[in-house]
């Protein structure tokens, strides 16, 4: 059955609610977006570093394996048993020559090769597999893997740019920024959200929230409205980049700017302890807030010294994981690893900037669920046609988002905006 | 707290005003559970287990925990409930310092304000429990959760 959607305005400035809440959407958006002509963030290298090393992780609700073979090469494979459908990899992480699904202990080697099937000549002359069973046919499903900088992108789909490409100018020179030298993995949080994948995109391209919802960034001047910064795009509006200037406005301006904005106040949080919010201008670029969001689930995250990069995982129409793994550099001191860690009550599932998208967008899932006939307002910044800004209080990059969701799954309105 | 007896008793004492006190929404009272040089950290068994420092709250001293606390009160925004945790038996061991390392199991149950519950967190406590004045009190707690995947969010303490 082809989806069909009527959009309200071309330029997505309206969205159905019954989008996020359809089973066939949901089933199309594995298949187009996630399966489809994307590429997937899959891990960090750093992950993986010796031979046989592997990770699982997930792209879109697809199961997967991330490994190293023998000859150090990275390869990513379906985690399903290319049998009868089983779990093969049970583990999370670990280091193994082979992998062996435990139903019928068919094994695969760290590239997803089959190279052993019990019992396939028989026994005694009797049963076994047909003697033109070709295991070179039965491999796990593979995807095309590519390294960029130490972070490993994956795909399904045949035909698509180059990762270079898809990342466009600012994706490349953000994640060159983040991985200038090698990492020490500081450890992984995981955030269970009752909404869909969706709401999520929307929150990382939705600057206009940041600063109203997340007070904590309004008081320390972490993130809010009145910095120097702004959203840049790709030329397809699908990735875009929030970032800010530290220090580059005062307490007395965003008094000013946030006085009389009904729920936030500037100076109501009074901590004792301030030190650990501290902030170096490391990358010496002056920005003390970047979120590169590459379509359709990965971002890289720095706030002051945290650096995490973040996977978005679908587990059906009305949930999906945030899996972020918090890393720092292989030459940090012990000091500054301290630092990092006192720094991360910052971020994550109990972050103090951070923590309410998951009530946010569950409580919009929630409502929305009930009003399929009804749509999202999104004009904050403006309507028509999708622009970089040199401030955030834009939803423009929410549209962005639509327009490209639009594309892949076959359901631009006439005229549509891009 | 001159015997075992005693001193179990206080620490039996100490953490259901713990476990209390949290449930009660009473987390002013709560810190005061804690000594000065304090600290409070919680981590989720999955780091622990590939040895990774990776932290969800970590206050080093009374001061970082106490405003953890007021930024729950007056700036975070979290999905309403009550809170109900049921804390097992400890496993109360003496140190050569007169401190106790005392290891228990909670489980932490949410229930949203139109009554339904759900189960938010299970893992254990470890904790180093000091004598005050005739008192347990608390000066290290680790929380290790088993639930790696946090449901929504965390915003009050475990």
């Amino acid at each position: 059955m082809t989806l069909r959607v009527d959009w309200p305005r071309n330029d997505y400035s309206r969205v159905p609610y019954w989008l996020y809440h359809d089973e066939a959407v949901y089933a199309q958006e594995m298949e187009r977006i996630f399966r489809g002509p994307v590429w997937n963030y899959l891990a960090l290298e750093a992950e993986v570093p010796r031979p046989g090393d592997f990770r699982t992780t997930w792209v879109g609700d697809t199961p997967v394996v991330v490994s190293r073979a023998a000859d150090g090469s990275l390869h990513a494979f379906v985690n399903r048993c290319a049998h009868r459908g089983a779990q093969v990899v049970r583990t999370t992480h670990g280091n193994a020559a082979e992998h062996v699904c435990i139903y019928h202990r068919w094994c695969y080697d760290s590239s997803g090769a089959l190279i052993g099937v019990p019992f396939r000549r028989g026994l005694k002359g009797q049963g076994g597999m047909p003697a033109d069973f070709d295991p070179a046919q039965h491999r796990l499903t593979k995807l095309r893997v590519e390294n960029f900088h130490g972070v490993l992108f994956g795909t399904f789909a045949e035909r698509l740019e180059s990762l270079p490409d898809y990342l466009g100018a600012f994706g490349r020179g953000m994640i060159e920024r983040f991985m200038h030298k090698p990492l020490k993995i500081l450890g992984y949080h995981r955030q269970m959200v009752g909404g869909n994948w969706k709401f999520y995109n929307e929150n990382l391209r939705d600057t206009y929230h940041a600063s109203l919802l997340h007070e904590f960034f309004v008081r320390y001047g972490v993130d809010r409205a009145t910095q120097k910064g702004g959203v840049k795009m790709d030329e397809r509006h699908r990735h875009n980049m929030n970032h800010a200037y530290v220090a580059s406005d005062t307490q007395d301006d965003a008094r000013a700017a946030y006085a009389g904005q009904s729920g936030v106040e500037v100076d109501r949080l009074q901590l004792r302890h301030t030190a650990f919010l501290k902030h170096e201008d490391r990358f010496a670029d002056g920005m003390n807030l970047a979120a590169p969001t590459i379509f359709p689930n990965f971002l890289m995250v720095q706030i002051n010294d945290t650096l995490c990069t973040r996977q978005l995982r679908p587990k059906g129409k009305d949930s999906f994981e945030i899996f972020q793994t918090a890393f720092g550099y292989a030459d940090d001191s012990p000091e500054l690893t301290e630092h990092r860690l006192l720094q991360l009550n910052l971020v994550g599932p109990a972050g103090y900037v951070s923590m309410e998208d998951g009530e946010a967008i569950e409580i919009a899932h929630r409502m929305t669920q009930v009003a399929s006939d009804e749509f999202s307002v999104i004009e904050m910044g403006g309507r028509g046609p999708i622009a970089d800004t040199t401030h955030r209080l834009t939803e423009g990059p929410i549209r962005g988002f639509w327009s490209y969701w639009s594309e892949l799954m076959g359901v631009e309105p006439a005229g549509a905006v891009r | 707290m001159n015997t075992e007896s005693q001193a179990r008793q206080a620490i039996s004492d100490l953490l259901a005003e713990y476990s209390l006190l949290l449930d009660e929404d009473r987390l002013e009272a709560w810190l005061e559970l804690f000594v000065d040089e304090c600290e409070y950290r919680i981590v989720s068994r999955e780091n622990v287990e590939q040895g990774l420092p990776n932290i969800h709250i970590w206050c080093k001293g009374k001061d970082m925990l106490a405003d953890r606390i007021t930024s729950f009160r007056h700036v975070n925004e979290y999905n309403l409930h009550w809170a109900r945790r049921v804390i097992g038996p400890p496993r109360v061991s003496a140190q050569g310092d007169g401190s106790w390392q005392v290891e228990t199991s909670y489980s932490l149950f949410q229930t949203n304000l139109e009554g339904v519950s759900r189960l938010f967190s299970v893992g254990r406590y470890a904790m180093r429990i000091v004598p005050v004045d005739g008192r347990a009190r608390l000066k290290q707690v680790h929380v290790i959760a088993d639930t790696a995947s946090i449901p929504t969010l965390l915003a009050a303490p475990i």
